[in-house]
């Protein structure tokens, strides 16, 4: 727009300098303003040049953002980590609930026993029982708190499935970072923490490992 | 403002079974023996129509059907709209409370609630105990 409105104005002063020059031959500023209008158009291609070297510099960009998620495995992101949170998670539910359940039966028997407490200790037993009872509901507020981020979480695996659909097969093939066999926490320590039931080994495991290695 | 006593039978509903046996454990300490459970608001409201209870007290989010929508469909039937009905909820939004209020709830208790609480709730629904 602006290139038009420029040449357009270039052509008026051309023909007020063809209609009043003064000791100039007209036919000569004429030529030299159509050669000024040449480069001019020249430097057009220039500036299409430039929109070429932009697009060009995009496509680049796009090329590392591909390598770059390449290399953060979104794949592995949704395959591996997303799941595992999410177990981790729910393991923290089932922990909480058993736990509170154990509590639950031992204060319950706590309760009965108070029929054959003395008549100034029963109540402050069943004081303390109440109170035992309303902090059990850290379960469910935590429970319902997970939940939450478990529903996040599948958000973010499904936005991720989208990313991955939006680059194709393309980005799972990209050379990404490689991945050890077994690798350690990002502190580098041999610690793992808790593990989920179905990972873990009981007593009796490490008990039979012990006696394999004595 | 309906009064219960002791005998009277209520329906408490939450899909956590910790909560049913908090709020079981809490009526039972209130003296309130006559305690029914559901995990759902679909599974409540079959009880409700097969038993004559004299209090609801319900959990709001739960599948499939929330404690709102049993709520609703209480208020909605001859038989049962003048039952009360507390809801206990984590909810706590006053969008919430708003919506339980004009569906017709009782009494509202937000989680984590304590006995007083209870108490005072129940007491103002039903009346002295």
């Amino acid at each position: 727009m602006s290139a038009r409105f420029d040449e357009r104005d270039i052509g008026k002063r051309v023909e007020a300098i063809a209609k009043g020059g003064d000791g100039v031959e007209p036919e000569q500023i004429l030529e030299v303003v159509k050669s000024v209008m040449a480069s001019i158009d020249g430097d057009l291609s220039t500036v299409n040049l430039k929109f070429y070297a932009e697009i060009e510099s995009l496509a680049k960009f796009i090329e590392n953002l591909k390598l770059e998620l390449a290399a953060v495995r979104p794949d592995e992101i949704n395959d591996e980590h997303l799941p595992a949170a999410a177990d981790e998670l729910e393991a923290i539910v089932g922990a909480t609930e058993q736990a509170t359940n154990t509590i639950f039966e031992a204060v319950e028997a706590i309760e009965e026993l108070t029929a054959k407490m003395n008549k100034k200790v029963a109540p402050q037993v069943s004081d303390a029982v109440t109170r035992v009872y309303e902090a059990c509901g850290f379960q469910d507020i935590t429970g319902q708190r997970i939940t939450k981020v478990v529903t996040a979480l599948k958000h973010i695996e499904t936005k991720v499935e989208a990313l991955l659909e939006a680059f194709g097969e393309e980005i799972r093939q990209l050379p990404g970072q490689e991945r050890p066999d077994n690798p350690e926490p990002p502190d580098g320590s041999e610690m793992h923490g808790p593990q989920l039931e179905r990972d873990a080994n009981n007593q009796d495991d490490i008990d039979a490992i012990l006696a394999s290695l004595d | 403002m309906s009064a219960i006593d002791m005998k009277t039978p209520i329906l408490i509903v939450d899909d956590y079974k910790t909560m049913l046996r908090i709020i079981r454990n809490l009526l039972k300490q209130l003296g309130f023996d006559n305690v029914d459970e559901a995990t759902d608001g679909s599974t409540a409201l079959q009880k409700l129509r097969e038993k004559a209870y004299g209090l609801v007290i319900s959990d709001w989010n739960m599948e499939p059907m929330t404690g709102l929508e049993l709520l609703k469909e209480v208020r909605a039937d001859t038989q049962l709209k003048e039952l009360p009905f507390i809801m206990i909820t984590a909810e706590s939004k006053s969008e919430n409370v708003v919506a339980a209020k004009q569906a017709g709830v009782s009494n509202y208790i937000v989680k984590p609630f304590n006995a007083d609480t209870l108490k005072t709730k129940l007491t103002a629904v039903v009346g002295d105990f």
